[in-house]
């Protein structure tokens, strides 16, 4: 028994020994990685992100310059820790030389200060959109082909505040860098308007029990904005339900996406009418959009009605990643520093319009402003109610200037 | 068991000395972690090796109450945390609450013995208890310790926790590279595994086996049975603090995710699942959780590796109710069985054996 004892350092050490053989990197392969949230509150929204690479792959076959790309997904679950670990394998234990992720805004922050650590490595964001993470201490090896949190609110503060007449907005927003990016994008022209935000309540990821947050919600407002993403979402929009809620709802981008209206439930009532503004809008009838919409359809019948803007998202920075690998013939082989070069000079069509990237590698892209609305056959779908052109991240502010506005925060901006 | 060890004597007699073959497994586990970080990559090095190191050493707080004291403590996770969240406080951090800016000679200790004696706290609470009643306590104080720091921002910054937390240089080596921090975490295992094994056979641990063993008996006798808990609490609790500072340097941050009932659940898990009566039994799960954590994902769909993961533990249960150190007891009674056999052969197998030759 004591020998059994100690034998075993040497049994442990000699299991890690036979797990640490690091696969071979061949000369006409390209490995490509693949991050998304497949687990916790945002696993739905991961899915659906991985359909967007997925699609993107499809259409050059997996293969670009005649170089097979290999592609190894990892999961995180939406904390900046476990997206750094998933990644970290990706990098240095699969040799990934691309990688497209993560899926969400406290993750980018902190894959992109991974970045730093990786130069030889060309980072695409997924969908994250937490505005610091290409604003503040930039990685030169970290790509955003999507807007962030504050761009996708473009239009929206004007909206509410001139057309629908709402002039005090309570917030429901999880606590985390995304949704300061989308209250700060809310905020900023809704509180120079004239508008007020008397309260604002933050709750984590994964919170279930609303109930303590909808007693506390002020009644003497004109509106509630839920910045809310996946299961979060769907549980708040149900439970205020029940609790006999009427306030008219304003939805964040995630919240008014395909991952929350696509859901069954009782929280469908609640959101019919919710107007929101985001990259995607699901009935926009141009041309582009639709046929991404039904290449989408015939690839995953079991997805969405429409894809949500994480299906976009990933599929966007995966069609640029893989765009700029073919301008340089899949040559990497100098540690990705001309593939880089062309991906920051990289335009190019996307179902939601021209994406070209600004100074810090961030898109400066279309956005739409949108209501709820139900389709004929129960699906509910975003309608476009305006177009804004060209957003970039300052939302055409420069950028000194835009950063005297102070890092979002639980209670920066603020207009009570 | 009483079997096993009258025969281990009669196995061992006619082969080598077994003194020698011991020392020997030794000298070759020692080789084999000391040598890691050469052969294997830094991805290998810091997130299997040192984690695992780390992670087998919160466990082995965990193993030191439950297997000697007979006290399932869901709280080490809890304690581990309080350590790291101190560090994050007391020295510097990069979320701008709170980093008081301690040097770290000063942080670590602090840390350490403030995890320590909220351990001894804990214990002071759930040693009136036993058996399940005693996995409950500590369970609602792990659920009450995550809750607390999830809504305190003043001290703790809320759901956000601490980024930023980073080891400190000593003597010109950064103590968060790769192969520094490989034999920090192995010199904190092994300290803290060669100081469990010398307590194990002291007048202590001994006297905690008796009290798990039967705690009326050891009262009559004249032991205070409430104070050797509570000690054992605090013993296990600078290991789980000193495990908790390295853990809040691996990730560079701390946040109530860190301290969540399901990382409570995880070091429970790894203990059981490795084997919860000897102190190697932690480190072996733990590098099985780690080893599955990173890799069940390119198992299967990345959908569902998480079911892969359950699974397996659900698999080495089965099979060994005792973990995986169970599973090689097991293995080695029945070698030494057969061994037996063939030494002694049985009368009536000798002529089938000669035929067999024949």
């Amino acid at each position: 028994m004591t020998i059994a004892m100690k034998r075993l350092p040497a049994v442990a050490a000699a299991l890690a020994l036979l797990a640490g053989t690091g696969a071979a990197r061949a000369e006409d392969t390209i490995k490509m990685g693949g991050l998304a949230t497949l687990e916790g509150a945002f696993a739905v929204l991961g899915q659906d992100s991985f359909r967007g690479m997925d699609l993107a792959l499809q259409e050059v076959n997996y293969t670009v310059a005649g170089k097979k790309i290999v592609v190894v997904k990892g999961s995180s679950d939406a904390s900046p820790e476990s997206a750094v670990k998933a990644t970290r394998k990706l990098v240095e234990e699969d040799g990934v030389q691309i990688l497209i992720g993560p899926l969400s805004g406290s993750e980018g922050i902190a894959v992109k200060d991974y970045a730093k650590t990786q130069p030889k490595v060309t980072f695409l964001n997924g969908s994250s959109a937490a505005q610091d993470t290409t604003l503040i201490n930039p990685a030169e090896n970290f790509f955003r082909f999507n807007t962030d949190g504050v761009q996708w609110m473009a239009g929206l503060g004007d909206y509410i505040y001139n057309k629908k007449g709402y002039k005090k907005v309570a917030i429901v927003a999880e606590d985390y860098s995304f949704p300061y990016s989308q209250v700060e994008g809310f905020m900023l022209p809704f509180c120079k308007l004239g508008g007020h935000v008397p309260s604002k309540s933050w709750v984590p990821i994964g919170n279930k029990d609303f109930s303590s947050v909808i007693a506390a919600l002020p009644d003497d407002v004109d509106a509630i904005l839920v910045v809310l993403g996946g299961a979060d979402a769907i549980n708040f929009l149900t439970q205020y339900q029940q609790a006999g809620g009427t306030l008219p709802l304003i939805g964040g981008s995630i919240t008014a996406d395909q991952t929350v209206l696509g859901a069954k439930g009782q929280q469908r009532k609640a959101v019919v009418g919710m107007p929101s503004a985001g990259p995607t809008a699901d009935t926009w009838d141009d041309p582009r959009w639709k046929a991404f919409v039904a290449q989408y359809r015939k690839a995953f019948p079991d997805g969405f009605p429409v894809p949500s803007l994480f299906a976009d998202a990933y599929y966007m920075n995966t069609k640029a990643a893989l765009l700029a690998l073919a301008q340089v013939n899949g040559d990497l082989s100098d540690g990705g520093v001309k593939y880089r070069e062309a991906l920051a000079k990289l335009t190019f069509e996307t179902p939601t319009g021209m994406v070209k990237l600004d100074k810090n590698r961030n898109a400066i892209a279309d956005i739409f402003v949108t209501e709820v609305t139900e389709a004929s056959d129960g699906t509910l779908l975003n309608k476009v109610v305006s177009i804004a052109k060209d957003v970039d991240e300052t939302l055409g502010v420069p950028q000194a200037e835009f950063l005297k506005n102070g890092p979002a925060s639980r209670d920066n901006p603020d207009c009570k | 068991m009483s079997v096993a060890r009258a025969d281990a004597p009669a196995v061992t007699a006619g082969s080598a000395d077994p003194g020698s073959s011991a020392d020997a497994f030794y000298v070759v586990g020692a080789i084999l972690l000391l040598a890691f970080p050469l052969f294997a990559s830094p991805f290998f090095t810091f997130q299997i090796g040192a984690y695992s190191l780390v992670l087998g050493t919160v466990a082995l707080s965990v193993m030191v109450l439950g297997g000697y004291g007979g006290m399932v403590s869901l709280a080490q996770m809890t304690v581990a945390g309080i350590a790291g969240y101190t560090i994050a406080i007391l020295g510097h951090n990069g979320s701008n609450v709170m980093g008081l800016g301690w040097p770290w000679w000063l942080a670590v200790p602090v840390a350490i013995l403030l995890g320590a004696v909220a351990s001894a706290l804990i214990g002071a609470l759930a040693v009136r208890t036993a058996g399940i009643y005693t996995i409950m306590i500590t369970l609602a104080i792990a659920t009450a310790f995550f809750y607390f720091v999830r809504q305190n921002y003043a001290l703790f910054n809320g759901f956000n926790g601490f980024h930023g937390v980073e080891p400190p240089k000593v003597l010109g080596v950064y103590l968060r590279d790769p192969v520094p921090f490989y034999y920090l975490s192995l010199a904190v295992a092994v300290f803290f595994y060669g100081a469990t094994i010398y307590a194990e056979r002291s007048t202590f641990g001994l006297t905690l086996q008796a009290l798990r063993d039967n705690p009326r008996r050891a009262r009559a006798i004249g032991f205070d049975v409430s104070a050797h808990r509570i000690f054992a609490f605090f013993l296990a609790g600078v290991i789980a603090s000193t495990a908790g500072v390295l853990l809040v340097w691996f990730n560079s941050q701390i946040s109530p995710g860190s301290v969540s009932v399901g990382a409570a659940v995880d070091s429970l898990v790894i203990t059981v699942v490795g084997g919860i009566r000897r102190p190697i039994g932690p480190f072996i799960g733990a590098l099985l959780f780690v080893i599955l954590q990173n890799f069940a994902v390119d198992l299967v769909n990345p959908d569902r590796f998480n079911t892969v993961i359950g699974l397996v533990f659900l698999a080495v249960l089965f099979v060994s109710p005792d973990g995986l150190l169970g599973l090689v007891d097991r293995l080695r009674t029945v070698a030494a069985a057969q061994s037996l056999r063939q030494a002694v052969p049985p009368q009536g197998h000798m002529p089938n054996q000669g035929t067999a030759k024949d």
